[in-house]
């Protein structure tokens, strides 16, 4: 099987083609000028752009969870505001430099990642989702009842633990621009290596046929868990981040599961799921979208849900899926070309 | 004594959560889909009966006549027209249908209603209240939901056991294509079936209008409950549902008697603590 093909001597396999060489190319030079925003870019579009990357890294998130791993969560936002609360316990209670609370965050959620998994496994498929949800809700309702962190109506991160960030408020946007773009750019990366490895693969089979990916031999069960706690580990630390942003919290905020998981789904479908590339473009229409609906309030969120009720029932395969049927480019180097 | 009156309640409410949760749990059986927008839709239908009491300045309660039909329909046509075409293997496409209509559905009532709360009037019958004695007393309103909850389950057990319908569902459910082949139009099926779980969910939208304040954005807390209480009674049990109903009504009650804080949270426990001992639930219908 292909999954032995990879060790099997003289039988190489290639994953770039020259839509994916492209592909990176473009991508490195999209790097490049975004870590030099801050040269070029005022404010508002540090912003924005730190916002998007949130985006990018939580849907991208989310479609592995969904898109390849099968596991359809609704509440994400279970981990957004578990490592929000974190960030804000561990920087206020612990005295923890803000910088070093962003991944000790994202550790301690996939450590509580673990039981909640234990308990939610047990529901199948779509009651899944629903477990997913309930999960959530009781996080919310227990951060409500910290009264060190606000209780229910929330609290502000104190003056002197922002500016231990850096001294001067400009260098603190620089470095929290920074950080959420080192965040989306690990997310990314560390996706495409996963999709790269014999556990990509093994992914993939999931996502296409979960039963035949169990015959042959595929510990499904273990894989799931390990994307479930690995997603959660990376959506803490993003809730994390852009709380760190907001720099005020409340379980109502935190815990949004319009702003966390309906437009991270919203993305996410319209864009491509079970796709690498689909989160980015999706993300990109939702910002586009928004800069020029968000006048309409809750009807843009209403014909965002019709869209995306559209583009699942004509075009599942979302935006990305229309294009890679079409042109057969990838954005990525991750098809299998076995090479003798 | 006061707890005894606070579990009495838990119980009472708890018929409403079953009837959340009977619609639910109906469409699941019949066609392996879980609405995410169900509570949502119980929302809807509470909107639709402010709608309709004020239009005719009927009593909340009659509006149910009118209600029950339009939330049957629009049911109907939900899965003619969308729904029928997400179903398959593939468990992703109706869920994130369905999800989407959940946001479609509260968008669409924050535009047309505002964020305001509102609650509908039945006159005096919310306030009357039966004494049973010892200080124990319930409220006549609370009472007859018990009571509609109950006849309600008791009405789709007969219908899903005594019928040809019920038969064309649990068909339906055993296996799809067999039921077609035995000249089931399984489309029409799945359509019925979903204007029954609406027309449940008619009802029990009425009766948390009466009850309590609502807002556009309580579904989801719904859908909750009603999910809660059909896994704690055991998938594919309709009796299971009441029960469910009154063990998360029974928390709940309990929880906000501690603390109100502790409302929902007691709630949700309740089913997490069945969740870990007991995940095929309490009253588990054996399933092929």
């Amino acid at each position: 099987m292909s999954v032995t093909a990879e060790a099997t001597p003289g039988v190489k396999v290639a994953h770039a083609t020259p839509s994916s060489r492209i592909g990176v190319a473009l991508f490195v030079v999209v790097f490049v000028a975004l870590a030099a925003a801050p040269y070029w870019g005022d404010r508002q579009s540090l912003r924005l752009l730190a916002e998007i990357f949130a985006y990018v890294a939580l849907a991208s998130l989310w479609n592995l969870l969904a898109g390849y791993a099968g596991l359809v969560s609704v509440g994400q936002q279970a981990y957004v505001g578990l490592g929000a609360y974190l960030l804000f316990a561990l920087t206020m209670l612990l005295d923890l430099p803000p910088l070093a609370a962003i991944p000790l965050a994202g550790l301690i959620a996939a450590i509580a990642a673990v039981p909640v998994a234990a308990l939610i496994f047990r529901l199948r498929g779509h009651y899944f989702a629903i477990g997913t949800w309930v999960v959530a809700e009781v996080f919310r309702l227990l951060a409500a009842q910290v009264s060190v962190l606000g209780g229910g109506s929330g609290i502000s991160l104190p003056v002197g633990i922002i500016t231990a960030i850096a001294p001067t408020r400009q260098w603190r946007e620089f470095i929290v621009y920074w950080v959420a773009l080192a965040l989306v750019v690990m997310v990314l990366l560390v996706t495409v290596a996963l999709l790269r490895s014999r556990y990509g693969l093994a992914l993939t089979a999931i996502r296409d046929n979960e039963l035949a990916a169990r015959s042959n031999g595929i510990d499904v069960r273990r894989i799931k868990l390990a994307i479930y706690v690995g997603v959660a580990f990376g959506t803490a630390m993003i809730g994390a981040l852009i709380f760190l942003q907001k720099i005020r919290i409340s379980p109502d905020t935190a815990f949004s599961v319009n702003d966390w998981t309906a437009f991270v789904i919203f993305i996410t479908v319209i864009g491509g799921i079970g796709r690498v590339e689909g989160p980015i473009i999706g993300t990109i229409v939702f910002f586009l979208l928004r800069q020029t609906l968000a006048d309409l309030g809750s009807l843009y969120l209403l014909m965002l849900g019709a869209v995306a009720i559209l583009v699942m029932l004509k075009a599942p395969k979302g935006i990305w899926g229309l294009i890679a049927d079409r042109f057969g480019w990838q954005m990525f180097p991750l098809e299998r070309r076995v090479i003798s | 004594m006061e707890w005894l009156n606070i579990i009495l309640q838990g119980v009472l409410v708890g018929g409403l959560y079953a009837m959340f949760a009977a619609g639910l749990s109906l469409i699941f059986g019949v066609m392996r889909l879980v609405n995410i927008a169900h509570g949502d839709l119980i929302v809807l239908a509470a909107y639709v009966a402010l709608v309709a009491t004020d239009a005719l300045g009927v009593n909340p309660l009659l509006s149910l006549v009118v209600v029950v039909p339009v939330m049957a329909a629009l049911g109907y046509a939900l899965q003619w027209l969308v729904l029928n075409r997400t179903l398959g293997d593939d468990l992703l496409p109706p869920l994130l249908v369905t999800f989407g209509l959940s946001v479609i559905i509260q968008n669409g009532l924050l535009e047309l209603f505002t964020a305001d709360s509102r609650k509908l009037q039945a006159g005096a019958i919310e306030t009357a209240s039966l004494h049973l004695g010892g200080g124990l007393a319930v409220g006549t309103l609370p009472l007859l939901q018990f009571v509609v909850a109950v006849a309600v389950i008791a009405a789709l057990q007969a219908l899903f056991y005594r019928t040809a319908l019920g038969r064309a569902f649990r068909a339906t459910s055993d296996d799809q294509s067999v039921a077609q082949l035995m000249g089931l139009d399984n489309r029409h099926v799945f359509a019925l079936a979903m204007a029954l779980s609406l027309a449940v969910v008619a009802i029990a939208g009425v009766f948390l209008a009466v009850r309590a304040n609502f807002d556009p954005s309580i579904g989801p807390a719904r859908l909750i409950f009603g999910f809660e209480a059909v896994i704690m009674g055991g998938l594919g049990s309709l009796w299971g549902t009441l029960a469910g109903g009154i063990i998360l009504g029974v928390a709940q009650a309990i929880g906000a008697q501690l603390d109100p804080g502790w409302q929902l949270l007691a709630g949700h426990i309740a089913f997490l603590i069945v969740l870990a001992l007991r995940p095929e639930g309490l009253f588990p219908k054996v399933q092929g």
